[in-house]
């Protein structure tokens, strides 16, 4: 005896062919999910197996006496760390991304606001030139850079900021802007505009009712659009690379010497100031997860 | 007296012609009108939100078409409240009087009075996210009241409200229009809220305002 349909329309819903398709892309969202966090997993695992299993073999060959200690030291983090070269790429590395996401921000809050809230002629082609430093390859950003110091007024400061340290922190600043006013535009959308008109209309100028009103709910994301400007511009490169060169104890941030060393066959050397960078940027992440969104 | 004479106010492709609207002084007016009709808009365009195209607005004899927003003295309630996240419900009763560099103890006697009049003293030390609807707007309606503005703007404050809320609210808007004398336009689309507030009572349909009560 077949069971009663729910409904009347003669044509009833196969009960078991929907569990049957829910299984199938559920299992399947998390094959192809599941297939990339391994993949990201497993880098950061592979890294720091080495690590350790470098550390262990050097800590092998150190005295008995000496124990997991001189290991440590005589491991490839360890030496990284004790070199200066590596010291000094490590605070240039702080120092620039910190200029560079303060730097970012101050443009990012006033260009990303203007974008979220005002309509103006010309304001989609402003969009477009926005999102170019996201798309273009980094080393183009770096050779335009190069050729735009070439011609007055930029061609007068020249000596003063190409392959000098200015240019680490405008190399890094270019395309970490971009990422922050994406951030801030996303922030300000989502502030409802009433609460402004509303200032507006208790008497404040446009200035005052932006500081007292805006910015403080603005807060979150200006604190996501700094450390994603912070983390972009510790992992840049290419721009570097060719706009402030590899120059050691000058122009030579962390992503430099990764790359430095690698050239150099010092493979050790290299997943080792990776490590750091790894760290730094987990760091940065929490920071955001914790600051950045709302739970 | 708010006067809205011949206003045109273009949006995209919505269009409000020749609207002509009067409250007289000190009267509480209900402007009715279905959703999406442009209520809010003649709303707006009288606290200067939105540029008109044509047409005088006047507040009190003041001709205040192409006047700043902020210097026209208009209270304003959204919908929503629109509170501001980040400040105590005392911060908002202070707000427009601080922005006016009032003095701190003449601030301190309007927020100790307007929390006395909308019954919200025990709510000072808050901020909006712990608060219900009808406090919420409770503390809009202060924050508007605050600077003691000529003319009060209500867009559908009590839609949101569930219906015994909307009721004591009924009451305070009555009582609060009764002791402040401030002339007020409430827009709604319900006709009952219209009934119990409205002493000037005005319906928008097909583009045109027409008054349903006796001048």
């Amino acid at each position: 005896m077949s069971r009663p349909s729910p409904d009347e329309s003669g044509y009833p819903v196969n009960a078991a062919s929907i569990r049957l398709s829910n299984a199938v892309f559920f299992i399947s969202l998390g094959i192809l999910a599941g297939a990339y966090v391994l993949l990201i997993v497993g880098m950061l695992v592979a890294d720091t197996y080495y690590m350790t299993s470098h550390t262990a073999s050097a800590a092998a060959d150190a005295d008995a006496d000496a124990g997991w200690y001189a290991g440590l030291v005589r491991g490839p983090l360890g030496r990284a760390l004790a070199d200066s070269k590596i010291r000094y790429s490590i605070w240039l590395s702080l120092i620039t991304c910190t200029l560079s996401a303060v730097l970012s921000l101050l443009v990012a809050v006033p260009a990303g606001y203007l974008m979220s809230r005002h309509r103006f002629p010309g304001r989609r082609l402003l969009d477009a030139v926005l999102d170019v430093p996201i798309v273009l390859p980094p080393l183009v950003i770096g050779l335009s850079l190069l050729i735009l110091f070439q011609y007055p007024p930029l061609s007068y400061l020249a000596r003063q900021i190409v392959y000098q340290i200015p240019a680490v922190v405008l190399a890094q600043f270019s395309v970490a802007c971009a990422f922050a006013v994406r951030t801030m535009k996303a922030t300000f959308d989502h502030i409802d505009p009433r609460c402004e008109q509303v200032a507006i209309s208790l008497g404040c100028s446009r200035v005052q009712a932006f500081g007292w009103v805006v910015l403080p709910e603005a807060g979150r994301g200006m604190m996501t659009a700094f450390t994603l400007a912070w983390a972009r511009s510790l992992g840049e490169f290419g721009p570097l690379l060719i706009f402030a060169g590899a120059t050691r104890m000058k122009t030579e941030v962390l992503s430099t010497s990764v790359f430095l060393e690698m050239n150099v066959g010092n493979i050790d050397m290299a997943v080792a100031v990776s490590m750091i960078m790894v760290v730094a940027a987990m760091l940065v992440l929490i920071l955001t997860r914790l600051c950045g969104t709302p739970a | 007296m708010i006067s809205i004479e011949n206003v045109c106010i273009h949006a995209g492709k919505f269009r409000l012609e020749n609207i002509c609207l009067s409250i007289p002084s000190g009267q509480f007016g209900v402007l009715m009108g279905r959703t999406g009709c442009g209520k809010t808009t003649i709303l707006e365009s009288i606290i200067g939100l939105r540029r008109i195209q044509s047409g005088r607005i006047r507040l009190f004899d003041q001709d205040v078409t192409d006047m700043n927003p902020a210097a026209r003295g208009v209270g304003y309630v959204p919908q929503d409240g629109a509170l501001f996240s980040g400040m105590t419900v005392r911060d908002h009763l202070a707000f427009a009087l601080m922005i006016r560099r009032a003095g701190s103890r003449q601030i301190q006697q309007r927020v100790d009075e307007l929390a006395d009049l909308l019954g919200i003293s025990h709510l000072l030390k808050r901020t909006p996210a712990g608060l219900s609807g009808g406090e919420r707007q409770r503390v809009a309606l202060g924050r508007a009241l605050s600077f003691r503005p000529r003319v009060l703007c209500l867009d559908e404050p009590l839609s949101a409200l569930d219906a015994e809320t909307r009721s004591q609210m009924c009451e305070l808007l009555k009582s609060v229009s009764r002791k402040t004398h401030v002339t007020t336009l409430h827009v709604t689309h319900n006709p009952e809220e219209a009934e119990l507030l409205g002493e000037c009572r005005l319906q928008f349909a097909d583009g045109k305002i027409e008054c349903l009560t006796k001048a």
